[in-house]
């Protein structure tokens, strides 16, 4: 119990609030993750071995973890570029783009998921230009793009937004007395300085993507092979009533999620130490 | 009067200082970059739920509200995050105390524990319920006796469902929105210390009235943002609940499980229709969250560390 007993500190409650605390995590997080581990424990190593990279299965990781990794590629010039224009220019309704940023975290996926389908679809609003041109999006893999695209819009601006505000204007001054364009201050000066955020928030975004459910499963079409996502499969094994399958894959998304989480904090840790 | 003329002076300075740094075509060009990209990826979605639903005028609208599944479907979703929400209330408090007015080892691990909710998919989280309460049970298989007495087979004998019933939408929609409370009050209580607190117990406070007359009020806006993003997610959560559900329409369907069927049945209108609903929630969220952060904005500046990562799932 020495472990845990607080030191300086004479407030009350501290056994209390803990062991809430403790209980309440215990019950509703880890002893059902655990569960996962221990079922998929009992697996032979040849039978999970197999369950994780059939070839339906291998598919759809490069699906999930190809476009999760093109959406927040995508999300970081765009995210660099709004939070920019939103801390640096003045211009009618920026408080609400400002706010508007958020509406991938505060709108439902599964709502998201069919105003995505609805849009792209063959006679959507953009569909029915896009279609006729060649470009087809909805159940297509282009299509799980947009999906995921949208729902990590918000890391990279929220990352970069602090960091951009804190920059000194000083450092660009001296950055242009001393001869250097505008351009050249950005990308030496000011790009180096945002590049951990950049990174924790393509990293952040990642993650989100790998996992997502609801706002991809409208737009892609699920055809196997082709545009079915892990999450979804996991589903799929489970209606089947495949509870070792889905088990198997829903390790593999755990530990991938788990080790990009400690990647991002490692990091993290990294920058703060630098910088102090 | 003097006051406001130096600000004005200083103001319009930043501004000059600021204006001279970029070209106006670069200016345009960024702002309208990004004007267009929030404008496809976020309005043009938007607005499109809201056409949808409207397709076929305000009676059909209205029509699907009427439907006695969507109103069980609404009732349902307002239960469950009626029990999720107040349940992680509660647990967010008893962790911030815990972890902000105390120090002890492994609080950092604890901290971590906390969030871990927030890296795992959505359809994970609804699995482990399954895993645990499913008619399979823990292990269950794997035992010698084929259905062996763990947990899901004793409730099952207790005659009480927890898979495709609504306790398990309940669970499932407790573990996705878990760490939202905790996660903003403890940078919040962490940065306002023990002093005030300690003032209470001196001048003769017990616990209780120090917790709920001097650290309550102090972090109260905290706790309320914490709210509010814990209810959007607990009334939108998807795939969890989709995992664990069973989609018995009346009984099990909550609002975004009941967008689904109709959208999967071809009934596009009335699943915009329903899901408009869901797109007002939203924006009721964001414009409570901005105005907390208007308003609040110091008290929640020790918080912006964790604002880009309370949503990850």
């Amino acid at each position: 119990m020495s472990l845990l007993r607080p030191q300086r500190s004479a407030l009350p409650g501290f056994g209390l609030s803990l062991g809430i605390t403790v209980a309440y995590l215990s019950l509703i997080v880890l002893l059902p993750l655990s569960a996962v581990f221990v079922k998929a424990a009992g697996f032979s190593p040849v039978e999970f071995w197999q369950a994780v990279t059939s070839p339906r299965v291998l598919a759809s990781y490069r699906l999930t973890f190809g476009a999760s990794f093109l959406a927040a590629l995508a999300n970081v010039p765009a995210g660099v570029i709004l939070a920019w224009v939103l801390i640096r220019y003045d211009f009618p309704g920026r408080r609400i783009v400002d706010a508007l940023v958020d509406l991938p975290f505060a709108l439902p996926t599964a709502v998201a998921g069919i105003a995505l389908t609805a849009i792209y679809a063959k006679n959507g609003w953009l569909g029915q230009w896009l279609e006729p041109a060649g470009f087809k999006v909805a159940y297509t893999w282009i299509g799980v793009w947009v999906a995921l695209t949208f729902v990590g819009l918000p890391f990279v601006v929220r990352t970069v937004q602090p960091v951009l505000e804190e920059l000194e204007p000083e450092l660009e001054e001296a950055a242009a007395t001393l001869g250097a364009t505008r351009g050249q201050t950005f990308w030496r000066v000011m790009f180096p300085a945002l590049r951990p955020a950049i990174i924790t928030g393509f990293a952040l975004a990642f993650a989100r993507a790998v996992g997502e459910y609801g706002s991809v499963v409208f737009i892609s079409g699920n055809m196997p092979l082709k545009t079915e996502i892990t999450p979804l499969l996991i589903i799929t094994k489970l209606e089947q009533y495949d509870y070792r399958g889905a088990t198997a894959l829903a390790v593999v998304l755990l530990v991938g999620s788990f080790t990009l989480l400690l990647l991002i904090q490692l990091f993290q840790r990294r920058t703060r130490g630098a910088r102090a | 009067m003097a006051g406001n003329v130096s600000t004005l002076v200083y103001v319009a300075k930043h501004r000059q200082r600021r204006s001279l740094k970029d070209p106006l075509w670069v200016r345009v060009l960024l702002i309208g970059a990004a004007l267009l990209f929030v404008g496809l990826f976020l309005l043009v979605p938007m607005a499109s739920v809201f056409a949808e639903g409207l397709k076929k005028g305000w009676g059909a609208y209205f029509a699907a509200f009427r439907d006695p599944d969507a109103l069980a479907a609404i009732r349902l979703t307002l239960l469950t995050a009626g029990i999720a929400v107040p349940l992680n209330l509660v647990f967010g408090l008893a962790a911030s105390w815990a972890i902000a007015k105390f120090e002890f080892r492994g609080k950092a691990l604890l901290i971590s524990l906390i969030e871990l909710p927030f890296a795992v998919s959505p359809v994970v989280s609804g699995l482990v319920y399954v895993l645990l309460f499913g008619a399979q049970g823990w292990w269950g298989p794997y035992l010698p006796s084929g259905e062996h007495p763990w947990l899901g087979s004793w409730l099952n004998g207790q005659d009480i469902q927890v898979i495709f019933a609504v306790p398990g939408i309940v669970l499932a929609t407790i573990f996705v929105t878990f760490p939202f409370v905790a996660r903003e009050l403890i940078p919040i209580m962490q940065v306002r210390g023990n002093d005030e607190e300690y003032a209470a117990l001196t001048l003769g406070a017990n616990g209780w009235q120090t917790f709920f007359r001097v650290t309550l009020p102090n972090v109260k806006w905290g706790l309320f943002y914490g709210v509010i993003l814990c209810n959007a997610r607990a009334m939108g959560e998807f795939g969890a609940v989709s995992v664990v559900s069973g989609h018995i329409r009346g009984l099990t369907n909550t609002m975004p499980l009941h967008v689904e069927i109709l959208y999967n049945e071809y009934n596009i209108q009335a699943a915009f229709a329903v899901a408009s609903l869901l797109t007002l929630l939203a924006l009721v969220t964001l414009v409570l969250k901005n105005l907390v952060e208007w308003r609040h904005r110091r008290v929640l500046e020790a918080a912006t560390a964790s604002t880009t990562r309370q949503f990850i799932s």
